[in-house]
């Protein structure tokens, strides 16, 4: 990954740069019209804010207990973007929300799912942040209650009444709007990527460095 | 050996709060102050909101919890008796059990207090289903507790402890919360809702399973330096 990591930047590069041309030139959607264009960012971005998640929570698990410090290094990285990708999320769910449906916000399934969850992933970081020594496990232990929490939270507001799109819209896309979402989603999962290892690999010299200073007092 | 333990653990905590009595009776006013606080929000012209009531006893219950979570492990933290009871030679999620079932039993008396008050305050006729508001009660309080004694004991060495415990347990007991409030208001309705109240139960005594077995699981890992 890390020799990949320049041509892979320069491709994510040409695609943030081309993807509003095609955004542009997706088709507008009949009822919504311009607004609806914000969902080439906000669903990709979703998708991609989950997947971080399931990775932190896997992550955190392996670190817990299997005590492999990669684990960690990756966990770290993956919570960090889940806060930032729940930020996009955050950011652009209620601008489209306010046009589409009158209101900035509902607690409908999804939206309460989604903010809880990046809740959590704050909580982790401050805990890493602010909790001192041995805060590692206990972000760990975190992550995995915070991922056993997704699929209740998921079943008890699914018994509300829902406003939210399903997820089977994605696959149902008419061709020229299924184009420009598979290249943002594309071109975000690259971002994710990139960050990730850029993440993982500051992550892994702090450890060396820290190593290094142990070793040095010795 | 496991339920010796953790009824020790138990007995232990007991014998020092009853010689105090600190930590029941601040939570017991702090709980009975939650809700004097919500009246005057949620009571309109001496005549209190619809559906508030099964809200503010499972947002008073929640805040009297963390509250008495911080201070039981606070004491511990106190005398470094935390470390004294890791070290001995007992299994570590026996003390785990003992230190939830102590919060579990605290968060029972404040309870017998509160469910009276927010039905007399608000009008909430709570005590229409008594067998039903009993058992989602408790399953409600036990996944509550189940989390919070491992994050509280987590947090014992922690830096910055007494914010950290809300910010970690709240987002975490959503699910808790929402089944307690949804359960609880279907039970207030005339007629009560008792097949959702049912529902709800069940799905609290779902995540009662999953919260104790991954708190289980995670005290020994947790709590090992």
């Amino acid at each position: 990954m890390r020799k990949a990591f320049v041509p892979l930047l320069v491709i994510a590069g040409a695609m943030f740069a081309y993807a509003p041309v095609m955004i542009a030139q997706a088709p507008f959607e009949s009822t919504m019209g311009l607004v609806q264009k914000i969902f080439y960012y906000h669903a990709p971005s979703g998708m991609i804010m989950l997947l971080a998640a399931l990775v932190c929570g896997v992550s955190s698990a392996v670190y817990l207990w299997g005590r492999k410090p990669g684990a960690d290094h990756v966990a770290i990285a993956s919570a960090e973007l889940t806060a930032l990708f729940g930020a996009i999320v955050m950011a652009t769910g209620p601008l489209w929300a306010k046009k589409a449906w009158g209101i900035w916000w509902d607690w409908d399934p999804r939206l309460t799912m989604s903010f809880v969850g990046w809740m959590i992933s704050l909580a982790y970081l401050f805990v890493r942040k602010y909790a001192g020594p041995g805060s590692d496990k206990l972000a760990a232990a975190l992550a995995v209650f915070g991922s056993a929490n997704v699929p209740f939270i998921y079943i008890s507001v699914n018994v509300w009444r829902t406003m939210h799109p399903k997820t089977s819209v994605v696959p149902k896309l008419p061709p020229l709007m299924a184009g420009p979402f598979w290249f943002s989603f594309t071109a975000l999962f690259l971002l994710f990527l990139l960050l990730m290892t850029a993440r993982i690999h500051l992550e892994q010299q702090r450890a060396a460095l820290d190593q290094m200073y142990l070793a040095e007092e010795d | 050996m496991f339920a010796r333990t953790a009824l020790l653990v138990l007995r232990k905590d007991f014998a020092i709060e009853v010689k105090s009595r600190e930590i029941l009776y601040t939570t017991l006013l702090f709980a009975v102050s939650c809700v004097l606080v919500f009246s005057i929000a949620f009571v309109k012209e001496g005549e209190p909101l619809e559906d508030a009531a099964a809200g503010i006893l499972w947002i008073a219950i929640e805040f009297a919890g963390t509250l008495a979570l911080g201070r039981t492990f606070e004491r511990e933290r106190y005398a470094e008796t935390l470390r004294a009871l890791l070290l001995a030679p007992a299994p570590r999620a026996a003390v785990y059990v003992g230190k939830m079932l102590g919060i579990l039993v605290l968060l029972a008396v404040v309870e017998l207090l509160l469910v009276p008050i927010v039905a007399l305050l608000f009008h909430a006729p709570l005590f229409a289903q008594p067998f039903l508001l009993v058992v989602l009660l408790a399953v409600g309080t036990i996944g509550f507790s189940a989390v919070g004694a491992l994050f509280a004991a987590m947090l014992v060495r922690a830096r910055s402890r007494d914010v950290m415990l809300p910010i970690l347990l709240y987002p975490m007991t959503v699910p808790v919360m929402i089944a307690g409030v949804r359960g609880t208001s279907a039970l207030l309705q005339s007629p009560a809702d008792t097949p959702m109240a049912v529902m709800w139960i069940g799905m609290l005594a779902a995540l009662d399973v999953v919260f104790i077995t991954l708190a289980l699981w995670a005290f020994e890992p947790v709590m090992t330096e």
